[in-house]
């Protein structure tokens, strides 16, 4: 038991060591899952039925979070303005400059690494368990190869591709609130002047690695698995944790090297 | 059920849908009814409390406080734009502690505490479940709800609000040394900044709605874990339906709190 339980009972230079071990152990994942990308010889469909698994089935979920994430964010923003300027024609402008630098990739990462992630790990650990894993590897088949590589490749299309709609339906659904609450035109409201092409570049690659670290760190977990259906349910729950954190960890790393690169305004 | 045809498939996936969200609400509904009647303090077992508290609440001090951390560096990092433009590094201090204390920080905390404690109870409670242990208590003329489902409520809610509280200690912290490295704002200007515009009440609202996420995972966690069917394949499916139902009622329960809480 690794990451979260293993390093809660012991000292902090030991849990630091742990946590290091773990990172360590994806950083390697990582590695041998490239090598696999232009080397391995996988199954012919499997990033197609992964593809359909992380992305797909994730719309409905995605969708209904979104619009709420959304509305709440514009519902605050909205607030936190009326106190510094009664003027609400820039909400619309600073939302969207939020949007699509930051929140659309990075909020919405967190239900999906808990859908998806919960998702690969509850698979790959029930099969590790089953000993479905070790029978792969009988046949010559590595598990990186024929598990990892798909999942990783399915969840790095797919993540971008639904947190990018997932940007558009938090945009409506805050057009909506930002029109019924604060009485702000939908012309007003879709004002794209304050966003650049350094806020697009970001919004977008934080979409993509996100869906990358999600893959990754829950695969980890997942064949790191051991005792039974509990460990299943162990390897689930450090697989989410894990995931969002190694979503947050990313984002402030990536925002300090775009604050760098691309000056906001 | 027999496949219906194709003008029938999405009406039909549709009403599926619902119908089980429906009886997923209920469930919940009735859920919390019997924890509602059993929250009489002789009835709750103190032992089983205790040993929650320790391993939902404590336990996860590490996580919440780096997640808090991160958070409020983020936070600091989003406003940095905008505060250069406006020249205005005196309003930093209370953007981003006004954003983490009412929004973020619970959202974030309550997403974490989802996947860290969340999930595990719906895998113990699901083990115990198919492996026929909650039956065994029935035989034994004990209430699963009152000894296993109201401790572990009462925990998570508990603590999730006590999370909170330190995790706005912590997001402070970030956002002061984010602010101090990445903007030069000394952390005395950006203290007086959030101290003099932030109310109280924003970190009322706050504490409020960890309690609401926390009611919130607890219910569902308690309620798909005792549902699990299926050996141990069900008990991964009923931690994954169990997670993605609770950041779903967190989500809801923040739009809703979100208008209330003015």
């Amino acid at each position: 038991m690794a990451f979260t339980t293993r390093a809660e009972n012991a000292s902090p230079i030991q849990a630091l060591r742990y946590v290091l071990q773990d990172v360590a152990a994806v950083y390697q994942l990582s590695l041998r899952t490239v090598y696999y990308l232009f080397r391995g010889k996988r199954e012919k469909g499997a990033i197609w039925q992964q593809m359909y698994a992380i992305g797909n089935q994730s719309m409905f979920f995605m969708t209904v979070t979104m619009a709420f994430i959304g509305a709440i964010i514009t519902f605050q923003t909205g607030l936190q303005s009326q106190k510094l300027v009664p003027d609400m024609s820039m909400v619309g402008a600073t939302y969207l400059k939020l949007l699509i630098r930051d929140l659309a990739a990075s909020v919405g990462a967190l239900p999906l690494a808990t859908r998806v992630g919960a998702g690969i790990a509850a698979e790959i650990g029930s099969m590790v368990v089953t000993e479905q894993v070790d029978a792969l590897r009988m046949c010559a088949a590595d598990p990186v190869d024929y598990l990892v590589v798909p999942r990783f490749v399915a969840s790095v299309i797919m993540s971008g591709v639904v947190l990018i709609l997932g940007g558009f339906i938090a945009f409506a659904s805050g057009m909506l609130v930002a029109n019924l609450m604060f009485d702000v035109n939908p012309h007003t409201f879709a004002n794209l002047t304050m966003v650049n092409s350094g806020d697009v570049i970001m919004g977008v690659t934080k979409a993509f690695t996100y869906g990358g670290a999600i893959a990754l760190v829950s695969s980890q977990r997942g064949l790191a698995t051991f005792g039974g259906s509990e460990g299943v349910g162990w390897a689930t729950t450090e697989a989410v944790v894990g995931s969002c954190f190694a979503i947050i960890v990313l984002n402030l790393i990536i925002s300090v090297i775009g604050y760098f690169l691309f000056p906001a305004l | 059920m027999s496949a219906p045809s194709l003008a029938l498939a999405l009406p039909h996936r549709l009403g599926t849908t619902l119908l089980a969200i429906a009886k997923q609400i209920g469930g919940v509904t009735i859920l919390l009814g019997q924890i509602l009647a059993r929250l009489r303090p002789s009835r709750i077992d103190r032992h089983e409390l205790f040993r929650n508290l320790h391993r939902m609440g404590v336990r996860s001090v590490p996580i919440i406080a780096a997640t808090a951390m991160f958070t409020g560096g983020i936070m600091v990092i989003q406003a940095a734009p905008f505060v250069e433009q406006f020249q205005a590094t005196g309003f930093i201090g209370w953007a981003a502690t006004f954003t983490t204390f009412r929004e973020i920080g619970p959202l974030l905390i309550g997403l974490i505490f989802n996947g860290r404690v969340g999930a595990n109870n719906t895998a113990e409670l699901g083990t115990m479940a198919v492996t026929d242990q909650i039956d065994a208590l029935r035989a034994l003329a004990i209430d699963p709800v009152a000894y296993l489902v109201v401790p572990r409520v009462l925990a998570m809610v508990f603590m999730m609000v006590c999370l909170c509280v330190i995790g706005d200690a912590v997001a402070l912290g970030g956002a002061m040394i984010t602010a101090d490295l990445m903007l030069g704002v000394d952390p005395e200007l950006f203290w007086a900044s959030a101290m003099e515009r932030l109310e109280i009440w924003d970190f009322w609202v706050g504490l409020i709605k960890s309690f609401l996420f926390g009611l919130m995972i607890a219910l569902m966690s308690c309620y798909y874990g005792l549902a699990t069917r299926g050996g141990a394949p069900g008990v991964g499916r009923a931690v994954n339906a169990s997670v993605v139902a609770a950041a779903a009622g967190v989500f809801i329960a923040d739009y809703a709190s979100t208008f209330v809480l003015d």
